[in-house]
C-alpha cells in the first residue's frame, strides 16, 4: 500500500504535466482559448432553451439553470470515460518504451475533464444571474456531486480502458450506449413525466442521481438527505473498486495488444 | 559482491496470430470451432545472469535475437511470462530517446514533460533545467516546437534530459548512434563519467568496437537464447574478422 502511495507521489507531476498538455493542444490556435469551455455549455444552453420553449412547451421553473446541471454532469461523465476508454491504446508509444503506473493515463483523462467542468461552472453562474434566479447558499457544496461523478467516472473510465485495448470495438459500443444513457438521464425533462416501467430503469442509472443531487443544490436550495448520499457514494465506490481491479488484472497484458 | 540487476530463468513468450481476425463475427465464429489459435513465438528462453554493480554489461547479437526485448524486461516495461527480475537501485532506461516528446510542444515544455515522465519531480527539473539545455546545445531553440527540430536535436534533448540525473543503472538501446560525431564523443564521455561514479551500464550496440571499447562483460543472446557470457574474450567468437 505504502509502495503505491509513494509511486503516485512520484508520478504526480506526470498526471499535471499531462493534464497540462492535453490543455494547451485543446486549445491551441483558438482565438478564444480556453473561453470555450465556458462558452460551449452556455450556446448549447440557448439552443435547447429555445427548443424547450418555444417548439415544446416546458413548464419546468428555471429551465435554463436546470437543462445546464443535467448537462454539465453528463457531458464530464462521457468526456472522461471517452477519453479513458482510449488513453492505453494512445499512450501505447509511451508504455512501450517507459516504465510508468498505466492507471495514470485513464486518470489524466477524467481530470483532465473535471478541470473543464470547473470552467464549465462559471456559464451556470452566469446563467442564474441573467435568468434572476434567488442564489443559495448550498451552491457552495457543488464540490462534493462533482467530485462523487469524478470518482465514479474515473472507475467506469478504468473498466472500459482495459476493455478497449483488446477489442477496439467497445468504442462503437459505448458511443451507441451514450445516445441512449443520455436519454435515461432526465436532462431537458423532469422524471415526474416519466411512465412508471421506465422510471425503474431510470433509478438503476447512477447519472440519475448526481443530476439530482447537483439540482437540489443549486436550483432547490436544500441539503440533500442522507439516501441520495449513501445512493451516490455506494455508486461511485463500487465503480471505482470494480475499475481498479480489472485494471490491475489486465495491466500487464496491455502491452500486447497496443 | 552486491548485484545490481539479478535475472533468473525468464522467459519471454507473445502470442502470434496467423491468419488476422479483425472483426468480432469471425472471432466469434473462430471462438465456436475452437479454432481460435495463437502461434506461441518464444523471444526469450530461460535466461538467467546477474550484473555486479558498477560493471559495464555488454548484450550482443543479431536482429531479433530478444536483446531489446531482454532490456524492456529488465526496465520493467514488460512483465516475464515466467522467471524473475530483481532490480536494485533506479534505472535510467534510454531505451528510446525523447519518450513521450510530444510534436505541438515546444521545447522547454518537453523537457518539463520528459522529465515527469522519467519520474523526476518538477523542482529537480528546474533546478537542472540550464545545465540541460546547455548540454544539448540548443540554447537557440528552447521556445521553438519540436516538430521543427531534426532528429538529431530531439534525440540530444532526450539524452540531456535522461543522464542529467545520476542513475543506479542505466540501460542504453544503440542510442549512441545519433547525432554527429561530437555529440557521441559527448554522449560516451558522459557514459564513462556515470561509470566512475559507480553507475552499472547495461549497453546494446550493433556498434562492436564500442562494447569492445566499454564494457567489461558480455551476454551474447541467439534466437532468444543465450548463447555465451563472458568477458571480451568473446568478441572474436561473435565477430571473427573483427580487427583490434
Amino acid at each position: 500500500m505504502k509502495a503505491y502511495f509513494d509511486a503516485f507521489k512520484k508520478y504526480h507531476y506526470l498526471l499535471e504535466d499531462l493534464v497540462a498538455k492535453d490543455f494547451k493542444l485543446k486549445y491551441r490556435r483558438s482565438v478564444l482559448g480556453f473561453l470555450w469551455s465556458i462558452l460551449n455549455p452556455l450556446l448549447m444552453m440557448l439552443v435547447i432553451t429555445a427548443v424547450f420553449s418555444n417548439i415544446f412547451k416546458s413548464d419546468i421553473e428555471y429551465f435554463p439553470v436546470y437543462y445546464l446541471c443535467g448537462y454539465l454532469i453528463f457531458n464530464f461523465v462521457i468526456e472522461a470515460t471517452n477519453g479513458a476508454m482510449t488513453s492505453i491504446v494512445q499512450s501505447g508509444y509511451l508504455i512501450k518504451k517507459v516504465y510508468i503506473p498505466k492507471y495514470i493515463f485513464p486518470l489524466e483523462k477524467s481530470s483532465f475533464a473535471l478541470v473543464n467542468v470547473l470552467f464549465s461552472f462559471v456559464a451556470v453562474l452566469i446563467v442564474i444571474l441573467i435568468t434572476g434566479m434567488p442564489i443559495k447558499a448550498t451552491i457552495f457544496l457543488i464540490p462534493i456531486p462533482i467530485f462523487l461523478a469524478f470518482i465514479f467516472s474515473t472507475g467506469l473510465g478504468l473498466i472500459l480502458a482495459s476493455m478497449n485495448t483488446f477489442f477496439r470495438d467497445m468504442g462503437h459500443l459505448y458511443s451507441v450506449w451514450t445516445t441512449a444513457w443520455m436519454y435515461l438521464t432526465p436532462m431537458f425533462y423532469p422524471i415526474s413525466i416519466i411512465p412508471d416501467n421506465i422510471k425503474t430503469v431510470i433509478y438503476y442509472n447512477p447519472l440519475y442521481y448526481y443530476v439530482t443531487y447537483l439540482r437540489m443544490l443549486v436550483i432547490d436550495g436544500e441539503i440533500p438527505g442522507m439516501e441520495i448520499n449513501v445512493i451516490c457514494i455506494c455508486f461511485s465506490f463500487l465503480f471505482l473498486l470494480i475499475g481498479l481491479l480489472i485494471f490491475k488484472r489486465n495491466q500487464d497484458k496491455f502491452i500486447l495488444y497496443i | 559482491m552486491s548485484y545490481a540487476v539479478e535475472v533468473n530463468n525468464v522467459s519471454m513468450h507473445f502470442n502470434m496470430n496467423k491468419d488476422k481476425i479483425d472483426n468480432l463475427k469471425e472471432y466469434c465464429i473462430k471462438l465456436f470451432k475452437r479454432q481460435l489459435f495463437f502461434e506461441d513465438f518464444t523471444a526469450l528462453q530461460d535466461i538467467s545472469f546477474k550484473i555486479e554493480s558498477g560493471d559495464t554489461f555488454g548484450i550482443i547479437g543479431l536482429n531479433g535475437s530478444g536483446k531489446s526485448t531482454l532490456l524492456k524486461v529488465i526496465s520493467g516495461i514488460l512483465k516475464p511470462t515466467t522467471g524473475s527480475v530483481k532490480v536494485t537501485g533506479t534505472i535510467a532506461p534510454l531505451i528510446e530517446l525523447g519518450a513521450g516528446f510530444d510534436p505541438d510542444l515546444t521545447a522547454r515544455e518537453n523537457i518539463f514533460l520528459n522529465g515527469s515522465v522519467l519520474g523526476f519531480s518538477r523542482e529537480f527539473m528546474r533546478e537542472k533545467f540550464d545545465e540541460i539545455i546547455e548540454f544539448s546545445e540548443l540554447q537557440d531553440f528552447v521556445n521553438v516546437p519540436i516538430k521543427n527540430f531534426s532528429s538529431g536535436m530531439v534525440a540530444r534533448i532526450g539524452f540531456s534530459v535522461a543522464t542529467i540525473v545520476k542513475p543506479d543503472i542505466l540501460i542504453c538501446d544503440e542510442i549512441l548512434a545519433v547525432g554527429d560525431y561530437k555529440f557521441q564523443e559527448k554522449c560516451e564521455q558522459r557514459i564513462k563519467d556515470l561509470m566512475s561514479g559507480g553507475t552499472t551500464v547495461i549497453l546494446v550496440s550493433h556498434s562492436i568496437q564500442q562494447v569492445e571499447r566499454i564494457c567489461n562483460h558480455i551476454l551474447w543472446l541467439e534466437h532468444g537464447k543465450m548463447k555465451a557470457l563472458g568477458g571480451k574474450e568473446l568478441i572474436p567468437l561473435y565477430q571473427p574478422d573483427f580487427e583490434r
